[in-house]
């Protein structure tokens, strides 16, 4: 019974970073870069979810809706004045601007608040044990994992039916190809980093609901781990972020249970030594070839 | 309908193109031949906005393209199929049609479209629900063209459509492309395979190292020793 409760938790930390890890897979896919800030958008919409809650005095879903729409404006904001312009220098030169962004956007956090913790209001969501099949499951494990699941659905929804999900994926296979389709890249690249922020954004307000305490750093390690999940899943496929996501959320979950709580955070990294020695494309990346 | 003026194009600081001029009417076929490395693709990608020309104009009915924005050429009715096809491998063939038609909003035109486009190449729509990555490279040739034509151009850019293929399918493909002319579109091609691309054209333009060296009708052309040394295998 023990057992199966952690893997309730670890199902539903998973989808948190199943939510980022969309992000971290969908920004690579269409520009190739590791946009290392994105863990730092994770915070911000914790604390935006969490003013909106107690200053704007919002209950959870007006909360996280706001948040979404304004990590979504964050997000574009970061690429067009961080990105954009490096969008043809080398990829390292990205990748360094990406942790510039990164540090700056925590060291703002903590110009502008300070650095001392904060805590979301105990009474956001409902707090109830419910008995499932003999298992006493918290009500709000299940429900994050509903609007997690909710929000990926969407996303997958937007991704395959809609014209700028096509464009998304046109973008991210061959950019010269979409342009000769007419497709706006740098709009459709907004777009992306939109999505993929709001998504993120949404953990950061789900995070906070769920584990109360909530700081201007807390973006750093939860970001890493949802690049490891999206690493683990194959980086730049969406299905693969959301099950590397929730994959990653068990392990550690059952690290925590077999007794070796203080290494679960360590778990995540060896997941990432092992995947980059055995299956370096991931769980559900393909080798890609090419056909002359 | 357009004519390039005297374009200088550069890859860094390597000039591809050298003070290159065409012109094409309205109804023509018009083809562009030389050897690899000549220009040819760095000309079309020129014309339909993926390049922008240090000097030089590039006026489409009336209008100077030369800079703009691959997309804001598409609306103006230039396709471009590029070389190599570049089909979206991830995505079906109905998408990918449905990709050529990004610019456009009237959805029973746009149906329309990809009914004639099927009746051009009846092996897309037996294979419409198949991603593009699985068809042969014939197939994925027509696949590009088709998609180019969802945009409904007035002038169709095509860049090597016979690279690959067997000699039964070029042949297939250029009566395609001169059903498509006849149809009403004005085409501009790009052909490795001079004695075919002469064979339906009304004018052509010979380009060696970034320069036109040559222009005139293909019987000009084919009249010509230099075109047939280089060209059409000597003889």
């Amino acid at each position: 019974m023990e057992l199966v409760q952690q893997l309730v938790n670890g199902i539903s930390l998973g989808s948190i970073y199943a939510l980022i890890a969309l992000g971290y897979t969908m920004v690579y896919g269409i520009v190739k870069l590791i946009n290392f800030a994105h863990g730092d958008v994770f915070m911000v919409g914790s604390f935006m979810g969490f003013y909106s809650i107690t200053i704007l005095d919002l209950s959870f879903f007006p909360a996280l809706v706001l948040t979404m729409a304004a990590c979504a404006l964050f997000g574009v904001a970061i690429e067009r004045i961080a990105y954009k312009p490096l969008r043809n220098a080398t990829r390292i030169a990205a990748l360094i601007t990406a942790i510039g962004v990164s540090l700056l956007i925590e060291y703002g956090v903590i110009y502008f608040r300070g650095a001392q913790p904060e805590a979301y209001p105990g009474d956001v969501l409902p707090k109830e044990t419910i008995s499932l099949f003999g298992l006493s499951v918290s009500s709000q494990s299940i429900f994050i994992l509903g609007v997690s699941v909710a929000l990926m659905i969407l996303l997958q929804f937007i991704v395959h039916k809609t014209k700028i999900g096509k464009a998304m994926r046109a973008v991210s296979h061959d950019a010269d190809a979409a342009r000769l389709m007419g497709i706006n890249v740098n709009n459709t690249i907004s777009a992306t980093f939109a999505i993929g922020s709001a998504l993120a954004g949404a953990a950061g307000v789900i995070f906070g609901t769920y584990y109360i305490k909530i700081e201007p750093l807390m973006g750093i390690i939860p970001g890493l781990k949802a690049f490891v999940a999206a690493v683990l899943g194959g980086i730049g496929i969406i299905p693969g972020a959301m099950v590397g996501g929730l994959l990653l959320g068990v392990i550690e979950a059952l690290v925590s249970a077999l007794g070796y709580s203080l290494w679960r955070d360590g778990a995540a990294f060896v997941v990432l030594i092992l995947i980059l020695i055995f299956l370096p494309s991931g769980l559900f990346g393909k080798n890609v070839r090419e056909k002359v | 309908m357009l004519r390039v003026e005297e374009i200088n194009v550069y890859y860094g600081n390597i000039q591809a193109l050298k003070d290159v001029s065409l012109e094409i009417n309205q109804g023509e076929i018009v083809t562009l031949i030389g050897a690899n490395g000549a220009g040819k693709s760095t000309l079309l990608k020129t014309i339909s906005g993926l390049l922008k020309p240090k000097q030089g104009q590039v006026i489409y009915e009336g209008r100077n393209i030369a800079g703009k924005a691959a997309q804001a050429i598409v609306k103006m009715g230039i396709s471009h199929v590029p070389e190599g096809r570049r089909v979206f491998a991830n995505m079906t063939v109905e998408e990918n049609l449905d990709l050529g038609a990004y610019l456009r909003k009237d959805k029973a035109g746009i149906r329309e479209d990809a009914e004639k486009v099927y009746g051009l190449f009846p092996r897309l729509l037996e294979r419409r629900k198949q991603h593009s990555g699985t068809l042969s490279g014939g197939e994925q040739q027509m696949l590009a063209m088709g998609r180019a034509l969802m945009a409904r151009p007035r002038l169709l850019v095509l860049d090597e459509p016979s690279m690959g293929l067997a000699p039964l399918l070029v042949k297939t493909i250029f009566r395609i492309i001169e059903e498509i002319n006849a149809a009403g579109t004005t085409i501009l091609l790009v052909e490795q395979n001079a004695h075919m691309a002469l064979s339906i054209a009304s004018r052509a333009y010979v380009l060696e190292t970034g320069r036109v060296v040559l222009s005139g009708t293909p019987d000009e052309l084919n009249a010509s020793e230099k075109v047939k040394m280089a060209y059409l295998g000597g003889h």
